[in-house]
């Protein structure tokens, strides 16, 4: 069976995914089918991916040659061989295509807490605007009817909130929705739906949360002064 | 009717006239009334004013302003070419410094866009101290079309839930093409009904959309007698609605007018009084 050679475009270039199979076999099928799609290979910038193929620097170096012979500039070479990532950086090719990822680049600040992201809005929302978030969501201003948020987490209203709050929408049963003036169209946490009691004249804030898989309200105030 | 152009106008972005977009969300909420009389207003004052119908395909500004018989080019015919701007500004019956763009009543809101409304006013600008835009309801290109051009977007409601929720929309979209913030004419204000709780009051209002207040309108069965008739009602001397609209055009030209007394409830007035200190 012929070796299979897939083909994808992505930003940095031409990603070439190897199948597995005897080396050689593997090289003559990449070879056969740049040399049938010449215009479409024209010039381009190869990112190879060789899975598990174990590659010395010989047989890569040989490879590099064959690819710019058909004008191709072989630019990386991605594997989960820690022998042909080396041969890779060894020839200078990249071993890998994406920004490293934000942890790797800077340690997070030092801090003694656990904490979670949260998405910060200084902002009223109105009617038709819709905020989705995998984390928490914190609203410094109202949330009129019409307006939607769909949080991972929390939702925290420091003013009105009077639209549509779907707070642990990713199934959490231990999210919790608070607001200073907790009114809103329809309030969501995980799974439970509830609409709001009918508005009270004299508004307190209050935090809403599963309780017996019931959302219940509740006066939102310092600890020990409820 | 003393010619009364200051230089306040010249304060605009693009030099010349100022255009006023007045919009609404939802439809019958009083757009096109609120642009006749407030259009009649300023003209009246002695400012040269412009009103352009951007509700392509269902006009009635001309209906409104009594001019329906006197259209020979529309807003569709200047954009495409077809006429010069002038040939298509017809002059009112009454005021003489008060000129109407009609809208074309055979195309749809595609046959123009932002752009060529941009373009238009902008030419305009040079002719008239202030454009008034009638928008179509709704959210779609006609819209995008009423706004593109405005310095200063008015916002027209009534209290009902359903006009107050699109107000707030529209006061979002407004605010995302950068021409907030917009200012807020409360239309068709029932004050026997405000009193029996029966009706949203301006407090519940303004505490929802948060913008300026420039009018309260009283409901007025004239209103509808001379929308008919083509006579806008601030030409009525008597009319407490066309008191209202005059106090609105007078607020959009930068003077400082009290809010006329809904009915007797002096409470409400001096609560309002303080939100709006409050609001700034």
């Amino acid at each position: 069976m012929r070796p299979s050679v897939q083909i994808k475009g992505i930003r940095e270039g031409l990603l070439v995914t190897l199948g597995e199979g005897y080396w050689p076999d593997v090289q003559t099928a990449l070879l056969e089918e740049i040399a049938q799609k010449a215009d479409f290979f024209k010039g381009a910038r190869l990112i190879l991916d060789v899975e598990n193929h174990i590659l010395n620097a010989a047989t890569l170096g040989k490879l590099r040659d064959l690819l710019s012979d058909h004008h191709l500039s072989l630019w990386a070479v991605l594997s989960h061989s820690p022998t042909t990532q080396q041969t890779a950086q060894t020839l200078g090719l990249a071993t890998r295509i994406h920004q490293p990822r934000p942890e790797e680049a800077a340690p997070a600040l030092p801090s003694e807490f656990e904490g979670s992201e949260a998405l910060l809005l200084r902002r009223t929302l109105r009617s038709g605007s819709r905020v989705e978030h995998s984390g928490h969501v914190t609203v410094i201003g109202d949330v009129n009817p019409g307006a939607e948020i769909i949080a991972g987490g929390d939702v925290v209203v420091w003013g009105r909130l009077r639209g549509l709050v779907h707070a642990g929408a990713d199934g959490d049963p231990e999210a919790v929705v608070c607001a200073l003036d907790l009114s809103p169209t329809q309030l969501r946490i995980a799974g439970q739906i509830a609409i709001a009691p009918a508005p009270r004249s004299q508004p307190r804030p209050e935090m809403a949360r599963l309780r017996d898989g019931q959302v219940v309200a509740e006066p939102w105030s310092l600890p020990g002064q409820e | 009717m003393s010619a009364r152009r200051t230089s306040s106008n010249s304060s605009n972005p693009a030099g010349g006239g100022k255009v006023i977009t007045i919009t609404s969300g939802k439809g019958g909420v009083g757009k096109t009334t609120a642009t006749a009389n407030i259009g009649a207003a300023l003209a009246a004052e002695g400012y040269k004013v412009c009103c352009i119908d951007g509700d392509i395909g269902l006009r009635n500004l001309d209906v409104v302003m009594g001019l329906e018989n006197r259209i020979v080019y529309d807003l569709v015919d200047v954009i495409e070419g077809r006429c010069k701007l002038r040939q298509a500004m017809i002059r009112d019956k009454r005021l003489p410094e008060l000129y109407l763009i009609p809208a074309a009543q055979t195309r749809d809101k595609s046959a123009i866009s932002p752009s060529d409304m941009v373009r238009l006013c902008d030419e305009l600008r040079a002719e008239v101290d202030y454009i008034i835009v009638d928008s179509p309801a709704g959210i779609e290109r006609g819209f995008r079309n009423a706004i593109a051009p405005a310095d200063e977007v008015v916002i027209i409601t009534n209290p009902e839930v359903s006009a107050v929720r699109d107000a707030d929309r529209i006061i979002g979209l407004v605010e995302a093409e950068q021409k907030g913030p917009a200012k807020l004419v409360l239309n068709r204000l029932n004050a026997s009904m405000v009193k029996r709780g029966d009706m949203l009051a301006p407090e519940d209002v303004l505490e929802l959309l948060a913008i300026q207040l420039i009018g309260l309108v009283p409901e007025d069965e004239n209103v509808i007698v001379s929308s008919n008739s083509g006579s806008p009602i601030v030409l009525d001397e008597k009319s407490r609605a066309g008191q209202a609209f005059r106090n609105v055009a007078k607020r959009l030209t930068g003077q400082e007018v009290p809010f006329i007394s809904m009915d007797a409830d002096d409470g409400f007035l001096s609560r309002l009084g303080k939100m709006m200190g409050r609001g700034g």
